[in-house]
């Protein structure tokens, strides 16, 4: 099932399918390893739902539910 | 002797980058500015079996893009000062991010020693990496390390020397492939470049077109100013390129890129380097950050160590603070023993040694508060607590990381602006620093405490807790209104993409605590003796001259005799001793009088008479203005120089309570300039050691504009204090 990162549930894996962000927020989004074909797993949110925690490729990345929505995931 | 080996030591954040640079160099290791930013550039050496090598440590980057400065910094070192041999130190434990850097600098060609740090965490984590097929396969040796304990340190070295005589200092970009899309552009660039001789002279072809295709901005800059024309053919290359791109893979060429390179290591470590470990599992560290970060826990937990910082910073600073004073104050009785008295002595006692005094008093806390901060940056912490208060700070156009900032100036009351404006370094994103930056001041530190303390204590006796709470809850109000202000007009812009490593808490060494505390206070030292010594001299002359006429002098003189005599005259039996004493007693009234006398006849207190026109719409009493103009110099100032316009001769500004009952006596404060003077107070031009602080931060035109913007705004601010309050009155 495809759907945008901010839709993942905190423990749900997924596999990244599409990074659709351009500019300078693409290019750090990219930086970091969140490329298509990235296995990713929430690990967890801040108290306000927003920014959230992913770990992948052995480390812990978190990024604003705004800029989850550029990235499609296929969950697991 | 051979010219020594030029080395750079990179890496990403985090890494251990610096640890392994101060443990190559020592105590060698100098701090400086790269010219016209505040990215601090450091250097030292190494020396081993006769081979002197200078090394310059690169600011930690994910990538060499130009979005950041300090990704600039980083890729322009190795541009421009062509270095021997690149050290890139990656963090075994997430090697694949890592090497996306390590790429990059292959790249651009330079011959690299890759560091692979960390590797006891990676054994812990039950995996195991094999070294040496890593290194075949790059192309370029691998030495594994354990920077917190100094481990690989000599065999990189040694690594460095090799690759040195190896290359000869001669670079060989690697060539990467691309993929079938771009590759045959970036071949056809490549000749169109060559062709032209198109920045050649200094920058390797391929790197050029690949950076076009990235559309690397600092490049294509270059490139426009060096060759219009041969710039217009690779932009519609790359417009072509982009065309396709999106219709075949829906993304930018650039995304493509950053594909392929990442295709590339995975190919790399998939060839059987990495064996163990699961790469989502998840670690220690993010078991503890469910409590660390929990939704209730995590803001108790957070809102604890910050109080219990503030405690740490000023119950225990204000012992050495205190032997700081001490100090300082037995150079000025020393001053006024040796010199004789006049102009001479007092500048060198009331603005030498007071002014630079005030300000060295404050070393201990920053020394504490930096201590702790590294400590707690070093561990990890910073990291979650950016992650906790990002979406609140947000609103307001700051960053999670403005927290800090925010708290060490005064968020909560008694912290310090100074402080509170460098640690606005571990803020990654400009714009929300530069908006951290120019509020922090309104925040209610430890000098506007005593001031308050003071205004409280005369006009809200009954409830001087409410009162305060009710100033610092101002203060945080007006920050972050500010703040929403700022980045809607002078600092606007998109908030910075938020995207950030929350790095796995590691104990801090004591060694990398105490090295980052000293560099920071240093700089903080070296400031006040160079500008804030002018500054403190040139407050001085302003509020002492010029001096009272003499027959004024002479007629407090006569009250003085007067006095003399008759203190004299009634006391017939009292010994020497005793008569000198009670002479002095009797003749303080004169001597507060004829100190009232001076300050209104000085500069200053000309200034201050001279706005009183405009002064007035605010309601200020005169006194307050030149109380005002004093605390520029330094906000406990406010006090003293009340008390010298209150004429009280000294108070000690720690215990203001008689100058409190004056002030309440005085029928120029009406509640609606009371009201005014406290937001004027909070509000207006932050004290010339954070003007410093701001100017060395950013530069003098945001100090200044911090200057003359707080001023403006605070004048706005009680005039409609004032004015609508009145309205009530």
């Amino acid at each position: 099932m495809t759907m945008s990162l901010r839709r993942m549930g905190v423990n749900q894996e997924g596999c990244i399918k599409a990074v659709t962000a351009s500019g300078e927020m693409g290019r750090r989004i990219r930086d970091m390893g969140l490329v298509p074909g990235t296995r990713i797993m929430l690990v967890g949110r801040a108290p306000l739902a927003d920014p959230v925690a992913l770990r992948m490729r052995g480390f812990t990345l978190s990024l604003r539910n705004s800029e989850a929505d550029y990235i499609t995931v296929e969950a697991l | 002797m051979a010219s020594p080996i030029r080395v750079a030591v990179s890496g990403q954040p985090n890494c251990g980058k610096s640890t392994m640079f101060n443990a190559i160099t020592g105590g060698s290791a100098r701090v400086g500015n790269y010219p016209g930013i505040t990215v601090d550039r450091l250097e030292g050496s190494y020396h081993a079996g006769g081979t002197d090598i200078r090394l310059v440590d690169l600011p930690g980057t994910y990538s060499l893009t130009s979005y950041s400065m300090e990704e600039l910094v980083a890729r322009n070192v190795i541009l421009d000062e062509h270095p021997d041999v690149v050290i890139n130190m990656i963090d075994a434990t997430a090697l694949e991010r890592s090497l996306y850097l390590a790429v990059q600098f292959m790249e651009i060609g330079a011959p690299m020693v890759l560091g692979l740090n960390m590797m006891d965490e990676v054994r812990r984590n039950g995996v195991t990496l094999d070294v040496a097929k890593l290194g075949k396969l790059l192309g370029v040796p691998v030495v594994p390390c354990v920077a917190r304990v100094g481990q690989g340190r000599e065999a990189l070295m040694a690594a460095v020397v090799e690759t040195y005589k190896q290359t000869g200092g001669v670079w060989k970009p690697i060539r990467l492939s691309y993929g079938p899309e771009l590759d045959p552009v970036i071949a056809r660039m490549t000749e169109v470049i060559e062709e032209a001789g198109f920045l050649t002279d200094r920058r390797d072809p391929r790197w050029v077109a690949i950076k076009y295709l990235e559309s690397d901005e600092q490049v294509m800059t270059e490139g426009r100013a060096a060759a219009a024309t041969v710039a217009d053919r690779l932009e519609a290359i790359c417009r072509e390129a982009e065309a396709h791109t999106r219709q075949h893979s829906a993304a930018t060429p650039d995304a493509v890129i950053a594909d392929w390179r990442y295709g590339f290591i995975q190919g790399v470590l998939r060839q059987g380097i990495v064996t163990g470990g699961d790469e989502l599992r998840r670690t220690f560290s993010d078991s503890l950050d469910r409590i660390v970060t929990h939704k209730i826990l995590g803001p108790v937990i957070m809102l604890s160590v910050l109080w219990l910082m503030f405690q740490v910073t000023f119950s225990l600073g204000a012992y050495p603070q205190g032997w700081v004073e001490a100090g300082f104050a037995w150079l000025a009785e020393l001053g006024t023993a040796t010199i004789p008295e006049g102009n001479l002595q007092s500048l060198v006692v009331s603005g030498i040694i007071g002014g630079v005094g005030a300000v060295m008093g404050f070393t201990p806390l920053i020394c504490i508060m930096f201590a702790m901060l590294v400590f707690l940056e070093d561990l990890g912490y910073m990291a979650r607590v950016a992650y906790m208060m990002d979406r609140v700070l947000r609103i307001f156009g700051l960053h999670g990381m403005s927290v800090m900032p925010l708290i060490m100036s005064g968020g909560i009351p008694g912290g310090c602006a100074v402080p509170g404006v460098m640690s606005a370094r571990t803020l990654r994103s400009p714009k929300e620093r530069l908006a951290t930056i120019l509020t922090a001041p309104f925040m209610v530190c430890g000098a506007k405490t005593t001031a308050y303390l003071m205004l409280v204590a005369a006009f809200f006796p009954e409830n001087p807790t409410q009162a305060m709470f009710f100033v610092v809850l101002s203060a945080w109000g007006f920050v972050l209104i500010v703040s929403r202000l700022l980045r809607w007009t002078v600092v606007k812009g998109e908030s910075t993409p938020f995207v950030m490593e929350i790095p796995p808490y590691r104990l801090p060494t004591f060694r990398g605590v105490v090295d980052h505390t000293l560099e920071r206070v240093w700089q903080y030292v070296k400031k006040a003796g160079t500008v804030i010594l002018a500054v403190s001299i040139l407050m001085w002359a302003v509020m002492t001259y010029p001096k009272l006429p003499e027959d004024t002098v002479a007629g407090f003189e006569a009250q003085r005799q007067e006095v003399t005599a008759k203190v004299a005259a009634d006391n017939p039996a009292a010994s020497e001793a005793e008569l000198a004493e009670l002479t002095k007693e009797a003749a303080k009234g004169v001597d507060d009088d004829q100190n009232e006398a001076a300050l209104l006849h000085s500069v200053g207190g000309r200034i201050s008479q001279f706005v009183r026109p405009v002064t007035d719409l605010a309601g200020f009493p005169w006194q307050a203005n030149v109380a005002l103009l004093g605390a520029f110099a330094a906000k406990e100032v406010f006090v003293s120089t009340m008390a010298t316009a209150y004429s009280m001769g000294e108070v000690d500004p720690e215990d203001p309570e008689s100058l409190s009952q004056r002030l309440a006596a005085d029928p120029a404060w009406s509640l609606p300039a009371i009201l005014s003077v406290f937001a004027f107070m909070l509000l207006y031009t932050p004290c010339m050691v954070t003007v410093v602080a701001i100017a060395k931060e950013t530069n003098w035109k945001w100090a200044t504009f911090s200057v003359f913007g707080s001023m403006t705004f605070a004048f706005v601010v009680a005039v409609a204090i004032y004015q609508i309050a009145g309205l009530f009155a």
